[in-house]
């Protein structure tokens, strides 16, 4: 019995997951944290670092957007807080992470350093804060959702990423070069991710 | 109701507020205790100087703290590529911000731009030796005198610091603000002045079609404005020996020859000296006065003003032609003499020509190239 309820446990993470990247695809099904996309994923290796830090901050940020929501919003009678509450955590959060990953790891640094300060006002990230509190949750549960959820716009941004450094060589109308054809081909992308949007509901 | 309203009102501010002081001390104090990179060194050109400071700020502004002045117009954000240095060791690895300013062979020299590079570490860097002498300024342009319609004269009291020591032809870089979406940029400009005005500098900014900081001197500096400045860079100077001097220059290139000139006078040197004025027309000359009022007081000194594309009809009476041209009439045979250049490299590399045609080693021609 135990174990089936275990099973089913870790069955709802990945359909949280999954849902998550996929069927609630953050950059494409809700268009959120679009201005950072449309700023960097002009390479796939920018998208990619770019892409990697939104899935850290995101996991990181749902968890302890969550831990904030129901044991200091809550018992205080001030859930209407909880977005500002939530840019100041995030904010604060990414703060921090850049000073340790500055001191104790050049090398990602390197790598991700100028992207953090990006992701503090990228909306993606309150925006998967916030859709965590529709669902009735547990932390590792709310965690999923931000990993899901982060992965979602990583792969997003990495397929516009990969179609925007194929399209660098094509002969484009000089008024839709840049953000027009971005805009065009997020439009299309975002289509194809509708056909997700059957699969699983949660 | 109205109780109501305050009370929720009054938990709302209270509960944001200390959040707020809460996370900025945790953060205050996680910088302090993680971003603490303790005393480092900066040793500069195998030791030649070397300076502790406090780990953390950019090598930029260590540096500045320790009064060396790299050339900087963007304000350390990494967009004017103005602060290269050479980093030998600790430099780490080239930044995303850089990237895109430094050329391969640059990156092979471990070239890197300082106000990218954090000081986490001993540094030894490699700077020109001349910027050790350099110094930032801050001053008041007392005027801004046209000197013709595409020329202007500068002339910039000294704030802080308050003085200045160089030699005459040497030049500085002033610093133009941001207007109308061009961004803030360093433009070298000659001083005019004597090094005996040691409160001031004047400068001459000629007027360049779409010139960023010529346009702007033009357009948005105004008489009493601050401004900012360094310097002086430069080698361009008098050499110590007894030969005679030909000085060629055209427009605002003026500047050091003029300079030049006045030290001369101010300090008795009597060398003998030929100054060509190179311009297009009797609207592009200036100072004419001035120069035939020296010419006249001091037999060593000669002006020849030279115009190329002056009407024939137009009643001047000097000389015509090309100033290299001009040059070759006067001096067939410059084997003895020195020549001082100053102007756009297309006419500076004309007058090499004609200058060792006429038997001038190229080790007696000195100039600056104003692109």
């Amino acid at each position: 019995m135990v174990g089936s309820e275990n099973l089913s446990f870790i069955g709802s993470l990945a359909l949280i997951f999954i849902s998550a990247a996929f069927t609630d695809n953050v950059l494409l099904a809700r268009f959120l944290g679009m201005c950072s996309c449309l700023g960097v994923s002009k390479k796939v290796d920018t998208s990619t670092g770019l892409g990697v830090a939104v899935i850290f901050v995101t996991a990181s940020t749902a968890a302890l957007n969550f831990l904030v929501y129901k044991y200091i919003l809550i018992p205080l009678g001030l859930e209407y807080l909880r977005l500002i509450t939530f840019i100041i955590v995030i904010a604060a959060f990414v703060q921090f992470v850049e000073m340790v990953v500055e001191r104790f790891s050049p090398k990602l640094y390197n790598a991700l350093g100028i992207f953090l300060p990006l992701i503090t006002v990228n909306c993606a990230i309150l925006g998967i804060s916030l859709f965590m509190l529709n669902k009735p949750y547990n932390f590792v549960q709310a965690f999923f959702f931000g990993l899901g959820g982060g992965f979602g716009w990583f792969l997003a941004i990495i397929l516009i990423g990969g179609i925007r450094e194929k399209i660098k060589e094509s002969a484009l109308p000089k008024g839709l070069a840049g953000p027009g054809i971005t805009l065009i081909i997020i439009g299309i992308m975002s289509l194809a991710f509708v056909g997700f949007s059957g699969m699983i509901k949660i | 109701m109205t109780t109501d309203l305050l009370y929720s009102m009054a938990t709302s501010v209270i509960f944001l507020s200390s959040t707020g002081v809460v996370l900025s001390v945790i953060l205050i104090f996680a910088e302090k205790k993680i971003l603490n990179y303790g005393p480092c060194k900066i040793s500069i050109n195998e030791g030649e100087r070397e300076y502790t400071v406090q780990g953390g700020s950019s090598l930029l502004s260590s540096l500045s703290e320790n009064e060396i002045f790299i050339p900087s117009a963007c304000g350390g954000r990494g967009s004017c590529a103005y602060c290269k240095v050479k980093v030998l060791e600790g430099g780490g690895m080239i930044g995303p911000v850089e990237e895109p300013f430094l050329s391969p062979e640059e990156r092979k020299d471990n070239i890197r731009l300082s106000c990218q590079v954090k000081v986490r570490n001993d540094l030894k860097i490699e700077i020109p030796k001349e910027l050790f002498s350099v110094k930032r300024f801050s001053g008041v342009v007392e005027a801004k005198e046209q000197l013709t319609y595409d020329i202007v004269h500068l002339k910039i009291k000294l704030l802080e610091p308050k003085e200045i020591s160089f030699v005459s032809g040497q030049y500085m870089q002033l610093e133009s603000e941001e207007y109308k979406g061009k961004e803030a940029v360093i433009r070298a400009y000659s001083i005019a002045s004597t090094p005996s005005q040691t409160d001031r500098v004047d400068l001459m900014v000629r007027l360049v079609p779409n010139g960023i900081c010529t346009t702007w001197v033009f357009e948005h500096l105004k008489a009493r404005q601050k401004i900012c400045l360094s310097g002086p860079y430069g080698e361009f100077k008098l050499s110590d020996t007894q030969a005679p001097i030909i000085g060629i220059a055209g427009g605002s290139g003026m500047a050091p020859i003029w300079s030049i000139v006045n030290y001369m006078i101010e300090n008795g040197i009597e060398r003998e000296m030929t100054y060509f004025f190179g311009a297009l027309t009797q609207r592009d000359l200036f100072l004419v006065d001035e120069l035939e009022e020296v010419a006249k007081k001091h037999p060593w000194f000669n002006f020849v003003p030279a115009l190329s594309n002056e009407p024939e009809d137009s009643g001047w009476a000097g000389e015509t032609g090309l100033i290299t041209d001009v040059v070759a009439k006067h001096f067939p045979d410059t084997s003895q003499h020195e020549a001082y250049l100053c102007g756009s490299p297309g006419m500076i590399n004309a007058c090499l020509n004609v200058l060792t045609k006429g038997g001038m080693p190229e080790e007696n021609i000195f100039y600056d190239k104003f692109a």
